[in-house]
């Protein structure tokens, strides 16, 4: 192609594009009808594809369909005048990364011009969406997302809600789980101790250091693992000729059930053994059975709350899938305040987060409030106990259960 | 006339580009920040790989270095200043790489490039558990979108004038001849390694670029945020479609990519996985060549049926 | 302490190279980069478990319906998609831009319909989970039989395509698909055997792995990246040179684990794969050629 055609096509090309971008800009300005509202639109942008989604598709989405659903078939979100109107919900997939998720949260926010906007999962994109909420004035109920730095967040960004504590909340209960046992001569007081390297693991590991230090428990292996490791053999084979009969591992769910394989295969079956995120999960209890009995982990329920135990019977008849043992119900519970805040101030973004700043909410982990825009009633540490994942720390916390140590031997199938 | 013409309407879209803040929404700037970094990223990909038919999967790499940087030095650095040592270790890194790899070739290139992503997310990562004691590191920095915007802008417009330049000028031509038989190349007297890694060099200090300005909008920066794979595929499947080789081609490629990813995730959230394979697939099928071997082919087709550009057929 | 460490490698080597062996025989002798490879690994995964976890049939078992299946789509998915890409093909490179671009459509296709079909959970079940003593090693019987099937089909395949008149054919295709017809080969036959073969052993893959390894709908890149690694490393086509980047990979990753810190064995099996191809930029078994 000579020069001259070349610039033709340049030129051409330049202003097409030009064209295309200005009207794709300007023209996604969606027309907004000043008519009488018949439904209350809910968006959200959540990971369907991508690594994030194997987290997203157990704790928060099934929860959101749950939520839709129950909420339409009463009728629709109840108003303060006593009207009810259903829920029209617009959804995203943010593909695993932040910057789809920051845009997709950018339309819902200016195109859809949604009522209220739902989380995505994962600690970092909930910090990615940050802005974004507080600049639109939406009130931001983070579930899955684990952070010491919550105090700090709500300073900057008031309208943040953050649900699922930090990762000193849940060392320090372990080191207390752990310092008691040594105290009764369950365990030597060592502890071999993995993390992943990831957000989560570093953050749990970095809190537990210091709180074991602190309980007088001595760790005496401590390394990092990068995600996506398969093979713990190394690790195991290390844990077991370290000298410590307690086991800890701030691991995802891949490695979680592999750890629990490979530790059954090595025969390695440490007095205590706390695993990650994954244990909650219900395939953990069905595909471990009996051997689950004992293994701690992050979360629990109370398994005489006979709310949640409703809550979870209706999850899986409506989803299709049992929920898990630590996000899922307080996603819900997260739910069930939007919308009672809802009912108390109707639409309005500021009130319903003043609203829910300061009130007292009925929801399925029994009454709900914040504390400095904190949920704070969350179960440090739980345990598997005949099938069921409860909550065995804190102990002050009402419907706890009580710890059991040593576990046992792995049992042969 | 036309000399001065092609100038001037180059001029005119970036001012209107400029201005679209002032008339978009919120979303339309976002919209605009994602196209620009695709088209940047893809332009600036092209400048080294359409030539020299060297197929990188570095881009992360480079990408992740320098959103990396700036979450690293966001509260020590002054911003503009940020940019500069961002844009200086990607090319300590470039340099180093591009000494070492430039003798592989072809799909070995291809997937050492990968490894070489990979591999420094790896060690960033364990720098940061190890070394830092944290993982994953805070970004608020008082940079509007719009600043961002601005930014990407001028970043893509460089990128286009750099690419510009290099097509007409005695490199391209060297580059040229390396990508159709370097064997020519070397006894027309053509330092290969040097033009080679003088490209690979200023593309990977462009991509550096890119990420540290966009990393301000993530706020938390962990590596498997700021190393995300997914944007080399991306970075390389809208320039190859385009077509690398010309100047117009990743343009061409990462625009309508861009706006037909951003419409499929949000009318089909739950089949988008779907629709775009096969769009992908259909893509391959109808278009062999590239989206601009397909539109020259059309419109030479055009021109040779129509009276009054006789002279153009001539050639 | 040194044994278990070196079985350990072997054994989780074996795993890598299981995977890779197919992907270098269809990217060595079909000439298609098949960037769709790791999720005929997971839907064969998915496939195991559902005759598992829903007929109670054992993974072992399962083998002998998941792999002619696995045969079977990899010949239709070179039939129906690659076979016309290879005939219009001008040249090398044209072909392996369109064979990415395709594969990669392919990719999201094959994921969509898991993600739709199964969900994006996590899925997992155990079997053969079982510990088995090797020279005072104790291994889990899944693993081990991995390496198993990684020796057996890359040793038995070798020995097909340099013992017998038609691997010799293959081969002449992957070193000159232009003048083996010369010789009275049918290229687009081979081609097609191979890429089938190679769907085949991706699918002996995906049914063990899914024995010990969670995957979700979405995992197969992982695997596609990694089998490429190991394909790279061992030299394009060569299935011992597949089998021993595999073990390399394998113990590299476990030494480190054991030897120096369980957060660098990542860093170091890429920083291996970097300097073998510094070292021979063409692999370990891979013959420079262009």
């Amino acid at each position: 192609m000579n020069s001259f055609q070349r610039r033709r096509v340049l030129r051409t090309m330049a202003l097409a594009t030009t064209m295309l971008a200005a009207g794709v800009m300007t023209g996604f300005a969606g027309t907004a009808a000043a008519q009488e509202r018949k439904s209350v639109k809910i968006g959200y942008a959540i990971s369907k594809t991508g690594g994030n989604a194997g987290g997203a598709g157990i704790t928060t989405l099934p929860n959101y369909k749950l939520w839709v659903k129950d909420v339409n078939d009463a009728g629709g979100l109840e108003m303060p005048d006593g009207k009810k109107l259903p829920i029209e919900v617009i959804e995203y997939d943010d593909r695993s990364s932040a910057e789809e998720v920051v845009r997709a949260v950018e339309r819902l926010a200016t195109q859809d011009k949604v009522d209220f906007i739902l989380v995505p999962w994962g600690t970092g994109f909930n910090l990615a969406v940050a802005p974004l909420f507080d600049r639109h004035g939406y009130p931001q109920l983070a579930v899955s997302a684990v952070t010491d730095k919550a105090p700090d967040f709500v300073k900057r960004w008031k309208k943040s809600f953050w649900m699922l504590g930090g990762g000193h909340d849940y060392a320090k209960a372990l080191a207390k789980i752990l310092a008691d046992a040594k105290k009764s001569g369950v365990v030597n007081g060592k502890v071999a101790m993995i993390s992943v390297a990831d957000g989560f693991g570093i953050d749990l590991v970095t809190a537990a250091r210091p709180a074991f230090k602190e309980a007088g428990i001595e760790v005496s292996y401590d390394k990092t693992y990068p995600a996506g490791t398969s093979d713990f053999s190394p690790m195991i084979n290390e844990a077991k000729v370290s000298g410590a009969d307690a086991f800890v591992a701030f691991s995802y769910p891949p490695e979680t059930f592999a750890l629990t394989q490979q530790s059954q295969v090595a025969s390695f079956s440490p007095k205590v053994l706390y695993l990650g995120v994954g244990t909650g999960f219900p395939a953990y209890g069905k595909n471990n059975g009996e051997n689950a009995n004992g293994i701690m982990s992050l979360g629990g329920i109370d398994p005489n709350n006979q709310m949640n135990a409703n809550y979870r019977k209706r999850h899986e008849a409506v989803t299709g899938v049992a929920p898990d043992y630590w996000g899922s119900v307080i996603t819900y519970a997260s739910l069930q305040m939007l919308q009672e805040a809802i009912k108390r101030k109707g639409l309005d973004k500021a009130g319903v987060s003043a609203e829910l700043a300061s009130g007292k909410f009925q929801t399925v982990l029994g009454e709900t409030k914040f504390e400095d825009n904190q949920l704070r009633q969350l179960w440090w540490t739980g345990q598997w106990q005949n099938g069921q994942f409860v909550g065995v720390m804190p102990t002050e916390r009402a419907g706890v259960s009580k710890v059991m140590l040593p576990r046992g031997e792995w049992k042969k199938k | 006339m036309i000399r001065l013409l092609s100038p001037a309407i180059f001029l005119a879209v970036v001012a209107a580009l400029a201005y679209v803040p002032f008339v978009a929404d919120s979303y339309g700037v976002t919209l605009g920040i994602g196209m620009l970094g695709y088209v940047t990223l893809a332009t600036a990909w092209a400048l080294f790989s359409g030539p020299t038919r060297y197929v990188s999967l570095a881009t992360v790499a480079f990408f992740g270095i320098g959103a990396y940087t700036v979450a690293v030095f966001s509260e020590t650095i002054p911003y503009p200043l940020l940019l500069v040592t961002a844009g200086a270790i990607g090319l300590g890194v470039a340099v180093v790489v591009g000494f070492s790899t430039l003798r592989l070739a072809g799909v070995y290139f291809v997937i050492f490039t990968f490894g070489l992503a990979e591999l420094i997310r790896q060690l960033v990562t364990w720098y940061e558990v190890n070394m830092a004691g944290t993982l994953g590191r805070y970004i608020f920095l008082p940079v509007t979108p719009e600043g961002i915007y601005w930014q990407l802008l001028a970043l893509a417009t460089i990128t286009f004038l750099i690419s510009w330049w290099i097509g007409r000028s005695r490199i391209g031509l060297a580059l040229k001849v390396i990508g159709d038989d370097e064997v020519v190349a070397a006894h027309c007297g053509i330092d290969i390694a040097r033009v080679k890694l003088a490209l690979f060099a200023i593309s990977s200090v462009i991509i550096t670029l890119v990420g540290a300005i966009q990393a301000p909008r993530w706020t938390y920066v962990e590596p498997v945020i700021a190393f995300n794979p997914t944007i080399s595929f991306l970075t390389l499947i809208m320039a190859l479609l385009g077509g690398a080789n010309r100047l117009m081609g990743p343009i061409l490629g990462a625009v309508p990519l861009f706006l037909l990813f951003e419409w499929l995730s949000a009318n089909f959230p739950n089949h988008y996985s779907i629709i775009l394979g096969l769009v992908f697939i259909a893509i391959v099928f109808v278009l062999p060549r590239g989206v601009l071997a397909f539109a020259e082919e059309n419109w030479k087709r055009w021109r040779r049926t129509t009276p009054e550009n006789l002279p153009a057929v001539a050639e | 302490m040194l044994v278990a460490a070196l079985l350990s490698g072997l054994v989780l080597g074996g795993t890598y190279a299981l995977v890779a062996m197919g992907l270098t025989l269809q990217y060595g002798i079909s000439r298609i980069m098949n960037l769709a490879y790791g999720e005929m690994i997971i839907a064969a995964a998915f496939l195991a478990y559902v005759m598992f976890s829903g007929l109670g049939l054992n993974p072992v078992a399962g083998l002998l319906i998941a792999v002619p299946a696995g045969f079977a789509l990899g010949y239709a998915v070179y039939g129906v998609m690659m076979s016309p890409l290879v005939k219009r093909a001008r040249d090398k490179a044209s072909l392996e831009i369109d064979s990415i671009l395709a594969t990669f459509g392919l990719l999201f296709v094959m994921q969509g319909v898991m993600l739709v079909a199964f969900g994006a959970n996590f899925t997992s079940y155990s079997y053969l989970n079982d510990p088995v003593t090797i020279f005072g090693t104790t291994l889990a019987a899944n693993r081990v039989l991995a390496l198993v099937m990684a020796v057996v089909f890359g040793g038995g395949l070798y020995l097909l395509l340099t013992r017998t008149l038609w691997g010799t054919a293959l081969r002449a295709v992957a070193v000159n698909p232009a003048a083996a017809p010369l010789v009275g080969i049918d290229v687009n036959r081979a081609a097609r055997l191979a890429f089938a073969i190679g769907g085949g052993l991706a699918a002996a893959g995906g049914v063990v792995i899914s024995m010990y390894q969670t995957f979700t709908a979405t995992t197969g890149v992982v695997f596609t990246m990694k089998a490429l690694i190991v394909v790279i490393m061992g030299g394009v086509g060569n299935l011992i040179g597949a089998l021993s980047a595999g073990l390399i990979l394998g113990l590299v990753e476990t030494f480190v684990a054991t030897y120096v810190d369980p957060g660098l064995t990542l860093a170091a099996t890429y920083g291996i794969f970097l300097a073998v191809l510094l070292w021979r930029p063409a692999g370990l078994f891979g013959r420079v050629a262009r």
